[in-house]
């Protein structure tokens, strides 16, 4: 009997492993990885340097013991060339491998920024573990370090190091911390509580030039100033990879697009994760994953299941001033009100109807995520305090 | 009282402080959470948790 093959040892190509042995121990599984299949939590890249974790730390189970385990044939270190849906076949570094069916959890690959001068190339990226392991040795004598891109990883990662001591400057060409997901008077919250652990931050510009001095790098940006670094970190957005199924000719916008059953356009086919636009949307974080995983294991055992995503906040790990957040669609018809403002925000967005379809809550409101999202769909009570400044935002 | 850790996100749930937030009383037991409860940060269930060292 051929077998079901996973591509990619992450989060996803794992957990809908695990979810499918929970369903069916018998059927034949072949997980193939370009890594070395050891099982890590990628969230904890950005916050493990001040748990004080390395690379080795952060494995929770070694590759060995999770195909035991999981009663799977591992192939580690193996890269996938092409993928044959006529033959349904598999062409790979260890050779050929048939398949019944497939499942693309291969993730995303960092956006790179271009950037000028003699030490552009020295930019890094910390997607994987053993990127961690790399940025663990490069930082070694370095006194400040630099991250390109404001968002939710560049925000962890400059609460991580800051609180390790290092001086960092974060650099976004944006307004304001995490302006992708949340409005103004929100993403302003993380300034102050950064700024006092040693961030200093650079809004409205990008980098421009990286160039060698001696011990570190001259960094020029774009509106001329300039800053002297150890490290220079790029967290600037993930693309998804859609390379081999472009390949195989399966239909792909940003990420290889999927129905809700996470269907590719060909029958045999699925994907989930960080490389899957399920009906029309890349959702790369770690609760949507668990849910597709679980319909998918689902659906390959035998009991077709459609996955629904809950209400699926998103949680920013900056302890400095912790936030979570269930963002809306960028073009959400619906206004921000602003429901209580001390030490943080509470944020509700109502729609038309005065229904709550998303939040923000930071600080000391970070808690309450629970009680917020079981409120979604309703109209919130009238705010008790007397009107807050700004409220109408 | 020991500590336990999410195997998916690395969330940690400490016997000791309990989580006061969630309804769960520090002191708390990680087996008197109940079976239907789920990671805060990830929403993986109980069953997936792991111990790690206290």
């Amino acid at each position: 009997m051929k077998p079901i093959v996973v591509l990619g040892s992450g989060l996803a190509g794992y957990s809908v492993i695990r979810e499918l042995r929970k369903l069916d121990r018998d059927i034949p599984v072949t997980l193939v990885t370009r890594d070395s299949g050891d099982f890590y939590s990628k969230p904890m890249l950005s916050n493990a340097y001040a748990q004080g974790k390395d690379a080795a730390g952060l494995v929770l189970t070694r590759a060995a013991e999770m195909a035991a385990q999981l009663g799977i044939t591992l192939l580690a270190e193996t890269e996938v060339h092409a993928i044959d849906r006529t033959n349904k076949k598999l062409a790979t570094s260890a050779g050929e491998l048939a398949y019944d069916r497939l499942v693309i959890a291969l993730g995303a690959d960092p956006i790179r920024i271009p950037v000028q001068g003699d030490a552009a190339d020295a930019v890094m990226s910390v997607n994987d573990i053993a990127d961690y392991a790399q940025l663990r040795k490069s930082v070694q004598g370095v006194g400040h370090i630099t991250i390109m891109g404001g968002g939710l990883i560049g925000c962890e990662f400059a609460n991580d190091w800051a609180t390790t001591g290092y001086k960092v400057s974060v650099i976004d060409p944006g307004p304001y911390p995490l302006a992708s997901l949340m409005p103004e008077q929100a993403g302003k919250q993380l300034l102050a509580p950064l700024a006092a652990i040693g961030v200093d931050w650079h809004f409205g510009t990008s980098v421009s030039r990286v160039d060698r001095r001696e011990n570190g790098y001259t960094l020029t940006l774009a509106d001329g100033t300039q800053l002297q670094t150890g490290l220079v970190i790029s967290a600037v957005g993930l693309r998804p990879r859609i390379a081999l199924a472009q390949a195989a000719g399966l239909e792909v916008n940003r990420g290889i697009k999927v129905d809700a059953y996470l269907r590719s356009s060909d029958p045999a086919i699925f994907a989930l994760g960080d490389c899957a636009e399920i009906d029309g949307k890349v959702q790369p974080f770690v609760l949507p994953i668990m849910h597709a995983a679980r319909a998918l294991a689902k659906t390959l055992s035998g009991c077709e299941t459609p996955v629904v995503f809950p209400a699926m906040p998103v949680v920013v790990k900056t302890p400095a001033h912790p936030v979570a957040v269930l963002p809306v669609a960028r073009d959400a018809v619906g206004n921000w009100q602003l429901r209580a403002n001390s030490d943080g925000v509470k944020m509700a967005f109502l729609d038309a109807e005065q229904c709550m379809t998303g939040f923000v809550l930071t600080g000391r409101y970070a808690a309450e995520r629970n009680e917020m999202s079981k409120q979604l769909g309703h109209p919130l009570p009238a705010v008790a305090e007397s009107p807050l400044p700004g409220a109408k935002e | 009282m020991k500590v336990w850790q999410c195997v998916v996100c690395g969330f940690i749930y400490d016997e000791t402080q309990g989580l006061p937030e969630e309804g769960i009383k520090p002191g708390t037991k990680w087996a008197d959470i109940p079976e239907n409860w789920a990671c805060p940060d990830c929403g993986v269930a109980k069953a997936d948790f792991e111990m790690i060292e206290v």
